[in-house]
């Protein structure tokens, strides 16, 4: 199966205003870079964005924020970006902040087709408030919700035509349990290789998961915080 | 004399146990790993996706692909290992990792821990830590008894929103070692030249004291 499509232009088709984004990456590490830049351009609104953080000021999902594109993020930490936080404080955005461990479950539960699960995180503050709460082994535990969206959008490092992916260190994260929950789920890479070229041991995300892939154009990839050492 | 941040990092490492996979939180929880005991192998885990964090990289060779959970670029220890974020925690919900270790704002006598929100001012998110504080066995507090201000940030109750209930077992500051016991804050050790009383009253919560409290060695 050919999942390739030409560019950005085409791997974005059909996203519209008022959907449901998945956006992988945590910090700026592992995001789909040209899909963001494209939606940034694109002027699509009223978005939903599912994405573990909202990027800084003016790169990652930080630049559809300035442009006003983002109704409401369902994020865990939302630090280093000033424009969000006064959005949020304002009431321009609506914030749905959630445990990074319940995110990425939720993810994964709702590609794996399990609507909801009990789990301890948030139990008893304000996380928990209006969940169900149930006592498993003598300790209470929340019922949180699956999460799918209309598009998940992922970034991998080696990707193939039957929309196989590889990532790379730590830049893997939320991408594959992203990649399973999208009705539309849209990889970009950084090499798209030859069919049979991956090998069928190491493949990350198997390509059932995926209906869109293309080699993106570029990658700054950002460093937020460079840290060193002397030799 | 009050401890200073790695003094206190000093500390905790010296809770540390061979073979115990260690998840360590920003800012003085991050310096533990410069004081693990000699002979110990300790695995540290970020939640952001690997196992077998090393130091930071020689200037140059930097990889965008390869950060802590501060977002602050890492290497590798040979046996390392790269995963997905629900992977990652079901190794701390599924209480894979041994030792937790991180900072907070405020923790309360009965072990609540608040360290993710100050409404109004400061809204950053909660991050990993409600998962980890939720599941975790065994962690530790590391922070200064005293917040900006002056004020103490052990209470009989949390004032700030609270990120996990009944689930700190011990703190360690610049003034002391505390444990949290089923009847509140216990006074295990003080910081060389801190009174016991200098402690008492830097401690809003009630604070238990037997015996002798010896002084930290760090």
């Amino acid at each position: 199966m050919d999942k390739r499509v030409k560019n950005v232009a085409e791997a974005i088709e059909g996203i519209e205003d008022n959907m449901t984004l998945m956006l992988g990456g945590f910090g700026l590490c592992g995001i789909p870079e040209n899909c963001i830049i494209a939606l940034s351009e694109s002027g699509i609104s009223g978005l939903t964005c599912i994405s573990n953080n909202a990027g800084v000021d003016n790169f990652g999902l930080g630049t559809l924020l300035q442009k006003k594109q983002i109704k409401k993020m369902i994020s865990s930490y939302v630090g280093e970006n000033d424009e969000f936080e006064r959005q949020m404080l304002s009431g321009e955005l609506e914030v749905d902040l959630i445990p990074q461990g319940s995110l990425a479950e939720r993810c994964r539960a709702g590609g794996a087709g399990i609507p909801a699960f009990f789990t301890p995180a948030g139990y008893g503050t304000e996380v928990g408030e209006g969940k169900e709460v149930r006592d498993f082994n003598g300790k209470p535990h929340i019922l949180e919700m699956a999460l799918t969206a209309d598009f998940a959008i992922v970034k991998a490092w080696k990707g193939d035509s039957a929309g196989n992916l590889v990532f790379k260190a730590t830049a893997r994260n939320f991408n594959p349990v992203m990649a399973m929950a999208g009705k539309i789920t849209i990889a970009e890479v950084e090499e798209m290789v030859s069919l049979g070229e991956l090998d069928p041991n190491e493949i990350h995300t198997p390509g059932i998961f995926v209906q869109r892939i293309f080699q993106g154009e570029k990658y700054e990839k950002r460093i937020e915080q460079r840290t060193t050492r002397q030799r | 004399m009050a401890l200073d941040k790695n003094q206190i990092a000093k500390r905790i490492a010296q809770e540390l146990e061979d073979g115990f996979y260690v998840n360590l939180g920003i800012g003085i929880p991050t310096l533990v790993a410069n004081y693990i005991p000699e002979g110990l192998e300790i695995e540290f885990q970020s939640e952001n996706g690997v196992l077998g964090m090393g130091p930071f990289p020689f200037e140059g060779e930097e990889d965008p692909d390869l950060i802590n959970a501060g977002k602050q670029t890492i290497t590798t220890l040979d046996g390392a290992a790269f995963f997905d974020s629900a992977t990652s925690f079901a190794m701390i919900r599924g209480q894979h990792v041994q030792l937790t270790v991180l900072g907070a704002m405020e923790v309360s006598q009965n072990g609540d821990i608040a360290n993710w929100k100050i409404p109004g001012k400061m809204v950053k998110g909660m991050g990993g830590a409600m998962d980890l504080v939720a599941s975790a066995e065994n962690i530790i507090v590391a922070m200064i008894h005293a917040n900006k201000k002056g004020q103490s940030k052990l209470l009989k109750e949390c004032t700030l929103p609270i990120t996990g209930k009944n689930c700190i077992k011990k703190v360690v500051t610049d003034l002391a070692v505390i444990d949290i016991t089923p009847n509140g804050f216990k006074l295990i050790e003080r910081a060389s030249g801190v009174s016991v009383e200098e402690i008492i009253a830097a401690t809003d919560g009630d604070l238990i004291v037997e015996g002798e409290i010896p002084e930290m060695d760090v």
